[in-house]
Formats: C-alpha cells, sequence, structure tokens
C-alpha cells in the first residue's frame, strides 16, 4: 500500500502534467471556436455594413443642373389673366419642351457643341423638373412672363455616371443615356452648370415612380414610420405594463393564468405576417378602418409587439426584490400602493428598455404591413396628426422592399441609402435602450 | 395616481379615435394588382397627382391575382376602386365579384407589354422558337408511344442550333400573370409545334388532359419559378451567367447595359415588332374600375381618363418611353370611360 502511494511522482508545481496540459489545451481551443465564431458574427456584419454604406451614400448627393428659364406667356398663360384655375390647364406636357429649350438654348449660348438633338438633351434633364416648375408658377402666377433660374435634378442615368454607376462603356449598351450625353455632362460640371451636392430632398421627399429615380425619397415613408411607433407607444405601454403588473402583482397563480402566460410567450413567436392577416380580417374588413393608413399599420405592430413588451415588463418587475414589496406592505402600504410608489419605478429603466427594444423591433417589420395595404406606391404626405393617423402612408422597410424591386438600377442605390437611415434610427433607440438601463438601472 | 389616470385616458382616446374612423371616408383613389402593371400605375398616378387637384392615387402590387380577388371583395370606402391585372379577368372572377355586390365592372385595356428571354450580356447570344422551350422545359415528353421524363439538359439537346449550354430557366411563378401568358403563347404553342400534342392525343389522352401535360413543367431545378419580381430573375441571373430569364420588355429596356434579349421565332422583341404582332409573346395589359365608386372616390374617373389620354398612354407618352407598347385602339378606350360602359 505505502508502496503504491511511494511510487506515484509528486506533481510539480512549474511543469503541467498531462491533464491539466490536456485541460488547458482545450480551453486554448474553445476560446480559438469563440473567437471565430465572434469573428463570424463581425465579419459578416462588416460585409453588410460596407456593401449597404458603399452602395447607400451615394443617395444622399445628387446632380443638380442650373440654367435660366423663361416663362413664356403664350405658353403657359395663353388668357393672360394670370388665374390659377385658368392656367392650371396647363398640364406639365406643356412644361416640359419649355424645360428642354431652355436647356438646350443655355448650352448653346455657353458655346458647347454638343452634336445632340433636342430630345436627347431634355432626357438628361429629370422628368421631376415640369411638375417643380409647374408646382412654383402656379403658386406664384407673378413669375409668367419673367425669367427665373432653375435649378432641376439630372435625369438618374447622368447621375450614375458622377457616381461611377454608369460609364462611358455602359452607355454603349445602354438605351436610355448615350456616351454624348455623359460627355456633355462632364463638360457642363466643368463649366459649373451642372454639380452634385448633398441632396436633402432624400429625406424629405415622397417617393417617385421608375421613371424618377433620382426624385425618390423618404419623406412619406419616414412620416408613416413615425405615426405607427406613436401609435404602437401609446397602445403598448399602458397596455403592455398593466397586463404585467396585474398577472405579476395581483393576478392569483392558477391554471388559468398558466394558459395566459404561455399563450403570451407562444404570441412572441408567431411569424409577424400572421399579425398581418389578423389585421386585415379585424381593423380592415371588420372595423372598416381604411386601407393604407399608419393607423392600422400601428394596430397590427401593436399586437405583434405586446408579447414581447409584456414579457420584457414582468422580467423586470419579477427582477425587483420582494424584501421592497414586504417592507413597502409592512409600513401600512396598500398593495396598489406598494406596486406604484415602489416596485414600477425600481422596474421604470427594464420596462422603457423591452419598450424601446420592441418598438425598434416592430421598425423594421414589412411582412405584416402586406397585408393591411401599406406596401404601396404612396406620395401625398400624411396630414399632421391625428387626422394624418388615417391618411395613406408608407414605412421605412416598405420603402426598401418597394425599391428594390423597381427596374431602374438606380434604386439599388436609394433601398440601400433607405437602409442607411433605418439603421441610424434603429441604433439611436438601441443606444437611447443601452443608455437608460446604463443610467438607471439598480443592481441588488 | 397621475400613471393610471394617463393610463385610462390614453387608452379611452385610443378607442374614440378608432370608433371615430368606422364612418370615414376616403378621398383618395386605391390600386392594386399585377406586378408588370405597377410601374405604369405609378408613372399614371405620379402625374395625376402633379396634374389634378386630387390627391395622388395610392397603388399596391401583390399580383394579378390578389388585385382582382381585393378587388371582388365588395363594394364600399375600405375595398380597393382598381384593380391591375396583366391578364383578363376570368369568367369565375367575375361570379365571385358578382356574389359580393360588384357588378358594374369597367375592363379598360390600355396597352400591351411584350414578354421576352434575356440572358447576361456577356453571354452567348440564343434565338428561340416556342417549340425550343416546350422540349427544355416540359416535365414529360411522349416518346414512341409513351410519355418519358424530358432528358434535356443543354439547349444543344433541344435543338443542334442553340449553343451549347446548360439549360437553366427563370420563369415567372404561379402568382403572375406573366405565367399564363408564357404557358399559352410558349409552352402550348411548342407542345403544339413539336407534334407533341398530337402524339399525346393519339396515345389515347382527352384533349384536356393533353393540354395539362403540355404544360406541365419539369420540377428537377432546370427551370425555376420566381415568385419575387423581375428584380429577383435579374439577381439570379447576375449569380448564374448562364440562366436565361423571362422578363417583361419594359424591364429588359431599362436594363440594357446588362441583359441580351434572345429573339423569338428569328424576331427580336421591340416596341414596333411588338405592335405590329409580329413578335409572339405579347399579351394586353388591364386595369378594372369599380363603377359603383365612380362619383364617391373623387378623382377616380379622371385618373382612368387620365391614363388613357394620348399625352400618357400615347405612341409618344411617358408610358411608351418606359416600354408601353401603345394600344392601337385607344380613342374607343377613351369613350368608353367617358361613357362608363361597363363589361
Amino acid at each position: 500500500m505505502t508502496d503504491a502511494t511511494a511510487a506515484r511522482p509528486t506533481p510539480s508545481l512549474l511543469a503541467q502534467d498531462n491533464r491539466t496540459r490536456h485541460r488547458n489545451r482545450a480551453e486554448v481551443r474553445f476560446r480559438a471556436f469563440g473567437m471565430a465564431a465572434m469573428g463570424t458574427g463581425v465579419l459578416a456584419l462588416a460585409v453588410l455594413l460596407a456593401s449597404v454604406v458603399s452602395n447607400g451614400l451615394g443617395a444622399f448627393r445628387q446632380t443638380f443642373i442650373t440654367f435660366p428659364v423663361v416663362l413664356s406667356q403664350e405658353r403657359l398663360d395663353p388668357d393672360g389673366h394670370r388665374d390659377p384655375a385658368a392656367m392650371a390647364r396647363v398640364t406639365t406636357f406643356g412644361y416640359a419642351p419649355l424645360i428642354g429649350r431652355a436647356f438646350a438654348d443655355h448650352v448653346a449660348a455657353l458655346g458647347i457643341e454638343t452634336g445632340l438633338g433636342p430630345r436627347a438633351m431634355a432626357a438628361m434633364l429629370s422628368e421631376e423638373a415640369p411638375g417643380q416648375l409647374r408646382t412654383a408658377v402656379l403658386a406664384n402666377p407673378q413669375l409668367v412672363g419673367e425669367t427665373i433660374t432653375l435649378d432641376v435634378l439630372a435625369s438618374g442615368r447622368i447621375d450614375g455616371y458622377f457616381k461611377g454607376r454608369v460609364t462611358l462603356e455602359s452607355a454603349e449598351r445602354d438605351r436610355n443615356v448615350s456616351p454624348e450625353q455623359l460627355r456633355l455632362a462632364e463638360t457642363l460640371a466643368q463649366a459649373g452648370v451642372l454639380t452634385t451636392r448633398f441632396n436633402q430632398n432624400f429625406i424629405t421627399a415622397p417617393d417617385a415612380s421608375g421613371q424618377r429615380p433620382e426624385a425618390a425619397g423618404l419623406g412619406v415613408a419616414i412620416l408613416g414610420s413615425f405615426y405607427m411607433m406613436l401609435v404602437v407607444l401609446v397602445l403598448t405601454l399602458p397596455i403592455g405594463v398593466a397586463a404585467s403588473i396585474y398577472l405579476e402583482e395581483f393576478a392569483p397563480k392558477n391554471r388559468f393564468t398558466d394558459l395566459i402566460e404561455v399563450n403570451i410567450s407562444n404570441l412572441a413567436a408567431v411569424p409577424s405576417i400572421v399579425f398581418g392577416i389578423l389585421g386585415l380580417a379585424i381593423f380592415i374588413n371588420f372595423a372598416g378602418l381604411p386601407q393604407s393608413a399608419p393607423i392600422v399599420g400601428g394596430l397590427v405592430l401593436t399586437l405583434m409587439t405586446l408579447p414581447t413588451i409584456i414579457i420584457a415588463t414582468r422580467a423586470s418587475l419579477r427582477a425587483v426584490p420582494p424584501s421592497i414589496r414586504s417592507a413597502a406592505l409592512g409600513l401600512g402600504a396598500s398593495r396598489m400602493q406598494s406596486v406604484f410608489h415602489h416596485v414600477l419605478p425600481l422596474a421604470a429603466p427594464g420596462i422603457l428598455t423591452g419598450t424601446i427594444i420592441g418598438l425598434a423591433q416592430a421598425l423594421g417589420e414589412t411582412a405584416p404591413l402586406l397585408l393591411v395595404g401599406m406596401v404601396a406606391f404612396v406620395r401625398e404626405y400624411p396630414a399632421p396628426l391625428p387626422a394624418g393617423l388615417f391618411d395613406p402612408a408608407s414605412a421605412l422597410p416598405v420603402q426598401v422592399y418597394n425599391w428594390t424591386q423597381r427596374s431602374d438600377p438606380a434604386f439599388v442605390e436609394r433601398a440601400s441609402g433607405a437602409i442607411i437611415v433605418l439603421l441610424v434610427v434603429l441604433i439611436f433607440m438601441n443606444a437611447l435602450a443601452v443608455l437608460l438601463r446604463r443610467r438607471f438601472e439598480r443592481r441588488w | 395616481m397621475s400613471c393610471t389616470k394617463l393610463t385610462v385616458s390614453a387608452l379611452a382616446l385610443a378607442t374614440v379615435s378608432v370608433a371615430a374612423t368606422a364612418a370615414q371616408s376616403r378621398d383618395n383613389v386605391q390600386i392594386a394588382g399585377s406586378s408588370t402593371v405597377l410601374p405604369y400605375a405609378a408613372i399614371v398616378a405620379e402625374a395625376f397627382g402633379e396634374n389634378f387637384a386630387f390627391p395622388t392615387p395610392v397603388v399596391e402590387s401583390g399580383g394579378s391575382s390578389t388585385g382582382l380577388r381585393r378587388f371582388c371583395e365588395g363594394v364600399g370606402t375600405n375595398t380597393i376602386d382598381i384593380a391591375n391585372s396583366s391578364r383578363a379577368i376570368r369568367a369565375a372572377e367575375i361570379a365571385t365579384c358578382a356574389e359580393n355586390g360588384v357588378t358594374d365592372i369597367i375592363e379598360v385595356r390600355f396597352g400591351y407589354d411584350g414578354i421576352v428571354f434575356a440572358s447576361d450580356i456577356d453571354g452567348k447570344a440564343f434565338g428561340f422558337t416556342p417549340s425550343d422551350w416546350y422540349l427544355a422545359l416540359a416535365a414529360e415528353l411522349p416518346l414512341e408511344g409513351a410519355m418519358v421524363a424530358n432528358p434535356n439538359t443543354r439547349w444543344s439537346d433541344v435543338n443542334p442550333d442553340l449553343p451549347d449550354q446548360k439549360i437553366a430557366a427563370y420563369i415567372p411563378g404561379t402568382r403572375h400573370g406573366t405565367r399564363e401568358v408564357f404557358e399559352e403563347k410558349v409552352i402550348l404553342q411548342g407542345c403544339e409545334d413539336t407534334g407533341a400534342k398530337t402524339a399525346m392525343l393519339e396515345t389515347g389522352m382527352d384533349k384536356d388532359t393533353a393540354e395539362a401535360a403540355c404544360l406541365e413543367l419539369r420540377a428537377d431545378g432546370v427551370s425555376v419559378d420566381i415568385d419575387g419580381d423581375y428584380t429577383e430573375t435579374l439577381t439570379r441571373i447576375s449569380a448564374n451567367p448562364e440562366g436565361i430569364g423571362v422578363f417583361g420588355l419594359s424591364f429588359y429596356q431599362n436594363n440594357t447595359d446588362t441583359l441580351q434579349v434572345a429573339t423569338m421565332s428569328g424576331i427580336e422583341p421591340t416596341v414596333d415588332t411588338i405592335a405590329s404582332g409580329a413578335y409572339p409573346v405579347s399579351r394586353p395589359l388591364f386595369f378594372y374600375i369599380k363603377a359603383a365608386h365612380i362619383g364617391v372616390i373623387p378623382g377616380l374617373k379622371e385618373y382612368a381618363a387620365f391614363f388613357v389620354s394620348d399625352d400618357i398612354a400615347g405612341p409618344f407618352g411617358p408610358l411608351a418611353a418606359y416600354g408601353l407598347v401603345s394600344d392601337p385602339e385607344l380613342a374607343a378606350t377613351q369613350a368608353m370611360i367617358e361613357n362608363e360602359k361597363a363589361m
């Protein structure tokens, strides 16, 4: 017996034995796996961000062409009374040739030889220009007869040339733009007639049709998303918090509440399109709410977000130590007082964080909106609140989805730009959640 | 407790506002349907909003069948006013409509759309006939009195004149109106041209079974149904340069720098060849107006009239510039809308 113990070598503290080496190697391996896993995630994120940013930054800059236009009375106000109602009879189709000719004249006046016909030159300007000029003239009929300086968007392909999307080689094969047009654009850029600069219209302007990618903006989508988030916040926060407080603090623990609990967890995992189907059936077909309206979108997203918020709220209520409740009750507070004076304020940071994360999730949702008619081409801004809740609107993720389906390649840039805007909003919301948690969270 | 009061009042406010809207009317035209018609409808809606005092109509996508189903859901401001469709309305749909009280439907044909076959611009050039497509995509081909699984894997197997390239086709899914035209004008035509249909009838099939057998497409991954839009088809082709996709003419025209188009029976698809009928694979585009909504929804009739006006849908209008083949009988359509003549 004693021999056996004596034969066993004394383990040295300096030299590792086999088993320790084995365990250490396992740890090193595990760390490597962990780092590889994290690296994969970071790499995927980096690739995604790089692709979105490199594609989308261009959307925030746009090419404009500036030239003088003579607003001939003969064309725009044949009666000569400056009566807006009469002048409205001249449609954008009446304005278009005026602008095209003015552009060609200006190029000729600069002494630039183009060899392009008037149609090809007019095609360098955005189709948005006539509408823009018509709105300006109808708003101020006194402009007729004068010469004004017009600052209009260049067409999507010309703009693409300055962003590297269109090249002289691709223009050879492209029926929508010719190399001559690109060369003229280059000359005009040197002459200062054509400039590429920051384009706030991308944020404020409404969507535009497939023929004018250069004019498409996010205005209606941002407003629509904002209205929906307002509806979601106003509804989910009180309903969610009330439901959680009741379930957590007051409700008896029995089969019925167990059933509700299971159902809430279950609802949180239901695919969001299901809520869209529900919304279509209840809010539009049964309650008769309008289609494509932020109120319906907001209600649908409320249904979707509620379980998330209830779960987060209950978790933060549960995290408040029972001693707080006992102390309050011991000092003679009623149960309601103990909850509202002590438990709820302590749980508030957690509730807010949960709410913000729920909202962020709702903000990025498209599928349920598909069925309530918000995945649409909408150009009218919704009215100010509260009436605007019932006007048609689109939403940020919907706009991304819509733009990826357009045939003009310029919309790829727009879609990526919209993703950047969406990401910035989401980062802001999530940062707020982290900040609130850091600042107000109590550790026990 | 101010917190509770706030909660209760917010809830009350929400309930009241929800209830108040049940009786709300709508002042914008609401449109849904074909994703092929969507770009045209968006162009018209945009110009309509620019030129009229009415608000810009709201245009949804979703496919012809979805649009017509929603169109037939009933009459009232919470239903759509116009359904865009890349095929004519079916008898069954008219019946559903009538069941739900949608009786007066105005059918507007506003132009034609060519369906083109296009591949990567750096790839080989193709010149197809409907027979080539039938032989390439059919699930089973008749051989000596029996139906055998389609053995063709390369275009040169189908037709020695075609390049020796793997068959990889991206065709529109069944949700799309384009699919119906593809089946009718290409696959069925090919089935008849190759004599396969006759061979099937000789094996004792009845006419309907033979037709169904003609349209049965192979499911071994050679032909892929695209349920999304043409952009998805384009992405598939850029990922697989050997792929050949089915596109609308306007989509191709917007992407001539990345796609090359194949001829069909020797004819290249252009606005002119489609207008003259020389290019075989084209189809009319429609929209359907709910006559009961005219006068209820402001701007509905004006929008329809504006859509088919010469300025818009004419051969020199913006729709033609985008790839629409103008309808030579536009004047008759204009008169029909003016008189609100239902089907």
